[in-house]
């Protein structure tokens, strides 16, 4: 249980003059829930590209315990990510428009293809069985995310809510090991931020996927994490279960800036004598 | 309306989703068939010209309308083709094997032009395949000893394994065949995860990537796949019309080629087809209503280009989704009638993207 699935090691990462990670170390053990909080422009979403690849960090190095034993995530290539068992969604959500749902998913079943271009052209035995496999398993996802209604919708046509839940489902097509949830519950209402939170949980408890996850509504952060990692202007400020992080002096002062802040801001009281005159 | 009750998962994977398509796409290919016999001379070889152009679309659809790539300088894969085709014919070699070279040599071409691609987007891989389309161009009319330069060249009639095709009926079932063989090879690819991995990088890169999907990889594909076709094309053109030079394959042929895929329908493999014979059609529709219009009007220069270009416009300002998408609409309304609403097709904003990432 305490084996540690991803390892982050003095991750920096500089845009020009400005550092948006500095430093970071973490550790994500198997089959958790690991969030990370922070204010606006923390690096959250910055160290989440860096894990997905897109961005390569500036020093520092991420370790990946995957199917064939530990490896230096960041010696790979972006697209080999997925196949290493890492699947994410995206803040703004990137799924494919002019797609149905039922595609949109078994575009995740790619990194489990098993047929090649010759045999996709003729549509071979090899294809339409590996179809067949492929469209079992998105089945298994719509049904686990009671996206049966939408099967066949263009994405373009979905609520914003329900596009937030393909997006997780086409995550889950791909079979992942660990799952990156950038703010899953953004622009969701509470019913639908609701069901976030029993799928994250069933997605630890029931397919046994360890959850990476951006998150700013704490009663979701303190429902389903395990450990939360508060970070503030692209530096780790605390480390540790909800509750102990809540607590922090330094994440309630990034938050809520330090008394002296609030002091210096203060208007001086009037003086008592000058109304008299 | 049409209920179609879903019991099984290949249901759904099947080319024919439901008896009617069966029926209608059989009673198409019955009159293609039939054609030789039912047609004048003369209009058979505008189907034969519709069938080349809706070969070198479905090349253009799979790059644009389903990779999102744009080329504007797709009649130079078409010149590449039928230069490749001439040469090797007036040599002397077999029609099959000089349609796989011109094919092949295309596709080639293809992937060299593709590699810019997976730098630039939009408008600046636009301008990349325009300066590509005129270096052909110029490489064809400078190149002398082989291409006979703006002289141009005559191709000998296809002779396939001993047996000359000299008559149009015969090159037409030809170009049905090869028509019919590359549609089925376009939609298995599309219905297959190489299909569904192009249709992800045209709508999202960023996504595709991280679903793992190879990006320089499928868009090399998809340059090569689209140049292959319109080489076959190109190859066909060259036959039809037994004589090439390299203004056939300049600018506007390959404007042409791009209008015909958008005025059809981007992202559907009707559309190659509905802007093929849209392409055809209308230079001589323009020419049947000249005469019945007053004479400064109709024996004006720039009136097909003129009727071109409003067409176009009026396609992009009303029915974006082209003459498919027009068809769509059609047979909604009367599959639903009298409960068709107008707003049926209109699709709700898309969401912000994120922007960070491009």
């Amino acid at each position: 249980m305490n084996n540690i699935l991803l390892s982050a090691q003095n991750l920096s990462l500089r845009f020009g003059g400005v550092l948006a990670v500095n430093n970071v170390s973490f550790e994500v053990r198997q089959g958790e829930v690991f969030t990370l909080i922070g204010p606006n422009g923390a690096g959250k979403t910055t160290v989440f590209n860096l894990i997905s690849r897109i961005y390569t960090p500036s020093s520092g190095a991420i370790d990946y315990l995957g199917p064939d034993g530990l490896l230096r995530l960041t010696a790979q290539p972006p697209q080999a990510v997925a196949g290493l068992g890492i699947a994410r969604t995206f803040q703004n959500i990137e799924l494919f428009e002019h797609a149905t749902v039922l595609q949109n998913l078994l575009i995740g079943r790619h990194t489990q293809r098993q047929s090649g271009f010759w045999q996709d052209l003729f549509f071979t035995r090899t294809t339409r069985q590996a179809e067949l496999k492929a469209r079992e398993k998105a089945e298994d996802v719509i049904d686990f995310l009671d996206l049966q209604h939408q099967r066949d919708a263009l994405v373009a046509g979905l609520p914003y809510g329900v596009r937030k839940v393909v997006e997780l489902a086409r995550a889950l097509c791909t079979e992942p090991r660990l799952l990156l949830l950038d703010e899953p519950s953004s622009g969701l209402n509470v019913e639908e931020t609701e069901d976030m939170a029993f799928w994250i949980a069933d997605i630890k408890n029931d397919l046994g996927v360890t959850v990476l996850m951006v998150e700013h509504d704490m009663a979701l952060v303190s429902k389903v994490s395990d450990r939360v990692l508060a970070m503030n202007q692209g530096e780790v400020i605390a480390l540790g279960t909800p509750r102990e992080v809540q607590g922090d002096a330094g994440v309630i002062e990034a938050y809520l800036g330090s008394e002296g802040d609030v002091s210096s801001l203060r208007r001086p009281a009037p003086h008592a004598g000058a109304r008299a005159a | 309306m049409r209920f179609i009750f879903k019991t099984d998962y290949m249901q759904d994977i099947r080319l024919a989703q439901h008896a009617g398509q069966v029926f209608w796409y059989g009673a198409l290919m019955l009159a293609l068939l039939a054609a030789p016999w039912l047609v004048a001379e003369y209009w058979l070889a505008q189907l034969t010209f519709i069938l080349i152009y809706a070969i070198a679309g479905l090349g253009l659809m799979l790059l644009a309308g389903f990779t999102g790539l744009f080329s504007l300088g797709h009649a130079a894969f078409l010149g590449v083709g039928a230069y490749t085709q001439a040469v090797l014919t007036n040599a002397g070699v077999p029609f099959a094997i000089a349609l796989a070279c011109a094919a092949g040599l295309s596709a080639g071409v293809g992937v060299v032009v593709g590699l810019p691609a997976l730098r630039v987007k939009g408008v600046y891989l636009g301008m990349a395949t325009l300066s590509f389309g005129f270096i052909v161009e110029e490489v064809l009319a400078r190149w002398e000893s082989v291409t006979g330069g703006n002289a141009g060249i005559r191709i000998k009639q296809p002779d396939i394994f001993g047996w000359t095709l000299s008559s149009g009926g015969a090159f037409y079932f030809l170009c049905l065949l090869i028509t019919v063989l590359a549609t089925l090879g376009i939609l298995n690819l599309l219905r297959a995860p190489t299909g569904r991995a192009f249709v992800a990088i045209r709508d999202s890169e960023i996504s595709a990537q991280s679903m793992g999907i190879h990006l320089a990889r499928y868009k090399t594909l998809s340059f090569a796949l689209s140049a292959a076709l319109a080489g076959i094309a190109g190859a066909l053109y060259a036959h039809k019309l037994q004589f090439i030079s390299p203004d056939q394959f300049d600018i506007l042929q390959s404007i042409d080629l791009l209008l015909m895929i958008v005025i059809g329908g981007l992202g559907s493999v009707h559309g190659a087809f509905l802007g093929a014979i849209f392409l055809i059609a209308m230079p001589q529709a323009i020419a049947m209503v000249k005469d019945y219009l007053p004479p400064t009007v109709g024996q004006a220069p720039g009136l097909q280009g003129l009727v071109y270009g409003v067409v176009l416009v009026a396609f992009v300002l009303f029915e974006p989704q082209g003459l498919y998408g027009r068809w769509l609409k059609i047979r909604t309304y009367l599959q639903m009638f009298p409960f068709y609403r107008k707003g049926m097709f209109k699709r709700q904003k898309t969401f912000q993207k994120s922007d960070r990432l491009r």
